[in-house]
Order: C-alpha cells, then structure tokens, then sequence
C-alpha cells in the first residue's frame, strides 16, 4: 500500500512528473521563443505562473453547477497524474505492470479531454460551451487512429497488451521506429499528441482570437492553476508514451539517462516545431484530416506490420 | 519578498481592454507583443479571458456608453489586478476632454496604478512603465533588455 503512495504523489506520479512536466512545457516555450528569434521565458516561469494562480482569487460563476465546475479540474489532474505513474513505471523500468495495462492507459488518457468538457459546459458561459463542442469533436477525430496505431504496434511486437512487454521485445529486436510500419506510426502518433496536448492546429478548443479560451474561458485563481498542472503532467505522460511504443523506453541506469532525456526532448522539440509552423484549422478540417488521413495511414502502418515489414 | 509576491512580479498576463479608442494605442500594444520586443523574457503574455489577467490594459476615451462596460470587465477580473492607462485619452480625456459624451477621465472610473500618456505612447513606455510600477531597479532592467 504504502510503497504505491509514494508512486502515485512522489515519484514518477504527481510531484515528479509536475516537475518534468513543467521543465518541458519551458522547453516547449524557449523552443518556440528561439524559433521567432526572441530570447524567451526564464527557467522557472512555469513554477512562478502555477503560484501566481494559486494566491489568485477564484471566481465561481453564479449560474451554473458549482461543485462540478470546482471538481472537474481536479478529476482531470488525477486522471492525467494516474495515466502518467502507469506509463512511466514501465518505461523508466521500474515495474511491469499488469497484463492488459497498454488498454487501461487508453482510457487513462481520456479523462482528462472529458472533464475539461464536462467542467466547461458547468461553467455556464456559451463560448465555454463551443469550446466543449469542439473539443468532443476533436476527441471522436483523434481516437480512432490513435487506437490504429497501437493496434500496429502490438502486431509488430509480438501480440502482447503488457506495455512493459512491449519495451522489452523492442531492447531486444530493435526499436519500432526502425521498420516502416513504425515510421508511419510514429507520424500519426504525433499528430494524436498534437491534438491530445490542445497544441496549434488542433488547439481549436482553445482559440484565443476567435472564443476567448474556449474550455477554460471562466477558470480563474487555483482552478486554472490546477489545470496548468495537468497540462504539466500530459506533457511529460505523453511524449513519454510515445518513447515507449517506439523508442523502446527511457531506461534509467547509468549513461542510459542521458539517451532517455535526448529521446524525449526529441519528442518535444517535433511537437514544437509542428505548433509553430502550422496555422490553426477549423475543426471540420481537423476531423477530415483525421477520419481521412490519420486513419488511412493508421490502416497501412498495421497493414505493413502483418505483413513483418 | 516572499515567493507570491515575486511570483506575482514574475508572471503578469495581460489583458487588453478598449473602452472606444480610435486604434491607434491598440496597435501599439500589438506592436509592443511582437517578438522585438519580447515581454515574454518578463513572464508576460497576452491572455483571451478576463478571468485570466492580472493587467487591465485600458486604451480610448470613457464615454457615457461605455462607462458601464468598462466597470463591469473590472468587476469581472479576479484581485489582485493592476490597470494601466494607455494614452492620453484614458489619463486625461486628451482632445475628447471637452467632448459632450466623456465620462471623465478612467481613474474616476476606476483604480488606476499606471499613467503611460501619449497619443499613441511608444512600446518602450509602456514597458518602462510595467517595469517602474514593479519597482525592479533600473541597474537590472538595463540588463535584461
């Protein structure tokens, strides 16, 4: 019981993967700084903004469902932070899990997506309620090729759903990135990432210019600060993920560190590089690219993988 | 100081506020957040809801019709906030001070911390004038720029 605790609050759970999270989620911004050729936020903007919100006033809107609006964000961070303990365990190494735990991540993942709509549409503002629309939308895009491609990982690595047993097929045969059928996973993958993150083009539920917001237009003080540190806590889950599906892990042990951290920066920086040379498309864009494309290729990464390719 | 009141310092998002100005300070708030002048190395960002802001930008004239308005986005953001005037408009009615719809000037309004006069002031004023009311000591702004 106890040593579950402490992998939940400490270690790859809440405080470490806050931590990381908003290490990366720095990354992310000084990336996108050098990339318009500016100098960029200082090491520790995102700790200054997340206690800046916390000493914040929360303003609770008067018509709508209150305990809702203050639930939902913290449902999302214990969703996000859960989602994150069961995919960094297995890929730092640390334990193997449970038969079956690549499709309880699946479901992990979505939580937090949900309860920032249900915590919009009980905020009671209709920009909110656009904001969540999209966002459902976005959800039902994203999903299915985002199921594809795990489907073509488990094919390729020899039919096991124990994510631990997924790595350790790929430290012994080869990572998956080096087959074609892996490349074109990889590639939409990271577009699911892009979308599941709410980073440019698929920030749609966040349009600044056009809703104000979106989702989280009514949040304000610890509510938004609670949901920053989801954001965190999905930055560091997610890339992560994706290095264990296809770059056979972050392994913790002596020089290995120094690869893991190369893999997963590697990770950030395409994510950031797509956010800041793609503009923002509507969703009905975002949904044929998906339903389209990302399956179609989703489709011929497993094809490729029956075939051993 | 203690960590909330650097925090504070450290990560002001702004919010841009018109209350009927002729666009022209507008346009030098957008000047002031393109990347050569980089409030970003400040913390600062520019933010789409109220509820998120901890600076009221506020540019043009208060006339009797947005009095009201003007109020209610004030009474919307959540405390501690600092507001700042931009232009002359907002600090003084400026060429409008006679006009028979001004609603006096925006501090008999509401709470103004910050005077950034001219029509339209440039981007470095306004930054300078973030940075004085933060009380940052001039040695280390001449640093950081």
């Amino acid at each position: 019981m106890g040593i579950e605790i402490f992998y939940f609050l400490i270690f790859p759970g809440l405080l470490f993967s806050g931590i990381a999270g908003g290490l990366i989620s720095w990354v992310d911004r000084k990336i996108t700084a050098r990339v318009q050729f500016r100098k960029g936020p200082p090491l520790l903007q995102p700790l200054y903004d997340f206690i800046k919100l916390l000493a914040k006033e929360t303003i609770v809107p008067l018509k709508g469902s209150v305990a809702t609006y203050i639930l939902a964000p913290v449902f999302a961070l214990f969703g996000a932070t859960i989602s994150a303990v069961f995919i960094l365990l297995p890929v730092f190494g640390l334990d193997s899990g449970f038969n079956g735990d690549l499709i309880v991540i699946l479901y992990l993942l979505n939580i937090p997506s949900l309860t920032y709509i249900i915590g919009a549409l009980a905020s009671g503002n209709p920009l909110a309620a656009i904001g969540a629309a999209r966002e459902m939308k976005l959800i039902l895009s994203y999903e299915m090729p985002f199921v594809l491609v795990l489907i073509s990982v488990i094919i390729k690595s020899g039919m096991t759903i124990r994510f631990a047993d997924l790595i350790a097929y790929q430290s012994t045969h080869g990572s998956l990135i080096g087959s074609l059928s892996g490349i074109i996973g990889f590639i939409t993958l990271l577009m699911c990432l892009q979308a599941k993150l709410g980073l440019v083009p698929f920030d749609m539920a966040e349009g600044e210019g056009e809703i104000c917001d979106g989702i989280i237009i009514e949040f304000s003080g610890s509510i938004l600060a609670i949901f920053k540190l989801t954001k965190y806590v999905m930055f560091i889950a997610l890339p992560a993920f994706v290095c264990g599906l296809f770059f056979s892990g972050l392994p913790l042990s002596g020089i290995d560190v120094l690869w893991s951290i190369l893999k997963l920066l590697v990770i950030v920086l395409l994510v950031t590089l797509i956010r800041n040379t793609n503009p923002r498309v509507r969703i009905e864009q975002a949904m044929k690219f998906f339903w389209l494309w990302m399956n179609l290729f989703a489709i011929l990464s497993i094809l490729l993988a029956l075939l051993g390719i | 100081m203690n960590i909330k009141d650097l925090s504070f310092k450290k990560s002001l998002w702004v919010f841009h506020l018109s209350a009927g100005s002729c666009n022209n300070c507008d346009i030098e708030i957008l000047d002031l957040l393109t990347p050569r002048y980089d409030v970003e190395r400040f913390g600062m960002k520019l933010v789409g809801s109220v509820r998120h802001a901890d600076v009221l930008l506020v540019t043009g004239i208060v006339t009797n019709k947005t009095k009201p308005r003007v109020l209610e986005v004030y009474e919307q953001a959540p405390k501690p906030i600092i507001v700042i005037a931009i232009g002359a408009c907002p600090c003084t009615g400026g060429i409008f001070a006679s006009g028979y719809n001004f609603a006096g000037p925006l501090d008999k309004v509401i709470p103004v911390d910050a005077y950034v006069p001219g029509c339209p002031p440039k981007p470095e004023a306004m930054l300078a004038a973030v940075m004085k009311l933060l009380g940052k000591p001039a040695s280390e702004q001449a640093k950081e720029s």
